[in-house]
């Protein structure tokens, strides 16, 4: 097969007469390979962009625990953030705010915001793990990244590693939750709840004029 | 020129057979950005979805268990959806309406029910008349493998993605994936 570009497939000779007609059993290809190519690009285009992310989420299960087999969260290792309104963060160390003095105002900005808090507080583990992904060789196998994993989860598991406590108000949105998720990804903190404001909470907050 | 051709071909009819379209949603959804980079997985979710309005609507895969979920759903609404008003369920996508406006909805042309969708009052999710309960029960109990899809708008309000949440949890889900769009990841 073959494109003709010229539109000489008449059969006709130069100068000559012409000797009869005869058909010719070529056809021009090219607008069809032309087509080929815009269709590609079109369904590279569009399958490339189609599959979304997604951020996995756990929910405290609603069933009612026996007291003696909740999980005691350390007051230490402990911090709660509360979610206000137009993307504003509160929090305060430990799950029991001692005084109403004890919330501070921070946000999501990316330094001087609720991070840097975060990192702070978790600093000794974010170390462990990244002493435990350096150990790790150039070209690791899937065991090896397995094993990798199992350890990181272990040491965001530790007793005393941080624990967050995630309290979204009714003027908040749905971004503001998603947001703060992800700065515990970004902090690796692997102990968290959502959870609702309890009324001492919602006390202060309307004590300090936070909403 | 021939080789080249035949690669393009190749090229395109791969293309073809690969693409799936981003399903049909009744109405746009800025999803908010995570530093996650998982995958959505390929089958077997129920989305809920939660525009900025607070409307809030509900998709599934698998014609088979939407077909079956159709049919439970009707028991319990004592509605009689025929085999035909199945059929089409089965290929349709997202439903946000409720279920009594369902069967009406089902006997309309692609352009009414278009026409319908842009305005369409979400399912509803009140204590009093909580439908959205029923879906995710029934869904669940059609094909146990479901898990479940939050996407919510960037601003939604938040006492909305909770009730949407609670919803949930009543029915024994504890475990969410919320679609984001990938942003990049700080160096910390």
């Amino acid at each position: 097969m073959a494109a003709e570009l010229g539109g000489d497939g008449g059969g006709k000779h130069k100068g000559g007469k012409p000797k009869g007609k005869k058909q010719s059993t070529r056809i021009d290809f090219t607008p069809m390979v032309d087509l080929g190519f815009l269709l590609i690009t079109f369904f590279m285009l569009t399958t490339t962009m189609s599959k979304p992310q997604t951020m996995e989420v756990n929910l405290p299960s609603k069933e009612k625990v026996k007291q003696d087999d909740q999980t005691k969260v350390a007051e230490s290792s402990a911090i709660t953030v509360i979610l206000g309104e137009f993307g504003k963060v509160y929090y305060y160390e430990g799950n029991t705010p001692a005084v109403a003095d004890s919330i501070k105002v921070s946000s999501f900005a990316a330094s001087g915001g609720i991070r840097d808090v975060l990192l702070a507080k978790q600093a000794p583990w974010i170390s462990k793990i990244k002493a435990a992904k350096s150990k790790l060789p150039n070209n690791p196998s899937a065991a090896q990244m397995e094993a990798l994993r199992k350890e990181i989860s272990g040491i965001k598991g530790e007793k005393l590693a941080t624990t967050m406590l995630i309290k979204a108000t009714d003027n908040s949105k749905y971004k503001n939750l998603v947001d703060i998720v992800d700065e515990l990804n970004i902090c690796e903190i692997g102990k968290y709840a959502i959870v609702d404001l309890n009324d001492q909470e919602k006390a202060m907050l309307t004590a300090k004029n936070l909403k | 020129m021939t080789a080249m051709t035949d690669v393009a071909f190749l090229l395109l009819t791969f293309f073809i057979l690969t693409t799936q379209f981003k399903p049909d949603e009744p109405v746009m959804v800025d999803t908010p950005s995570s530093v996650s980079e998982e995958k959505l997985m390929e089958s077997n979710m129920m989305q809920v979805l939660v525009d900025v309005k607070g409307r809030v609507f509900f998709n599934c895969d698998g014609p088979t268990y939407r077909k079956d979920l159709l049919g439970k759903l009707g028991q319990k609404y004592k509605i009689n959806f025929s085999e035909d008003e199945k059929e089409t369920f089965s290929n349709l996508q997202t439903i946000g309406m409720p279920v009594t406006k369902l069967k009406e909805y089902l006997n309309w042309s692609n352009t009414e029910r278009t026409e319908y969708d842009k305005n369409s009052p979400g399912i509803p999710i009140d204590s009093t008349n909580n439908q959205l309960a029923d879906w995710i029960w029934f869904a669940r109990l059609s094909n146990p493998e479901y898990q479940a899809v939050i996407k919510g708008d960037r601003e939604t309000n938040y006492p909305v993605v909770k009730r949407v949440f609670d919803i949930f949890q009543e029915k024994k889900v504890n475990k969410f994936n919320f679609v984001t769009s990938l942003e990049k990841r700080p160096n910390v």
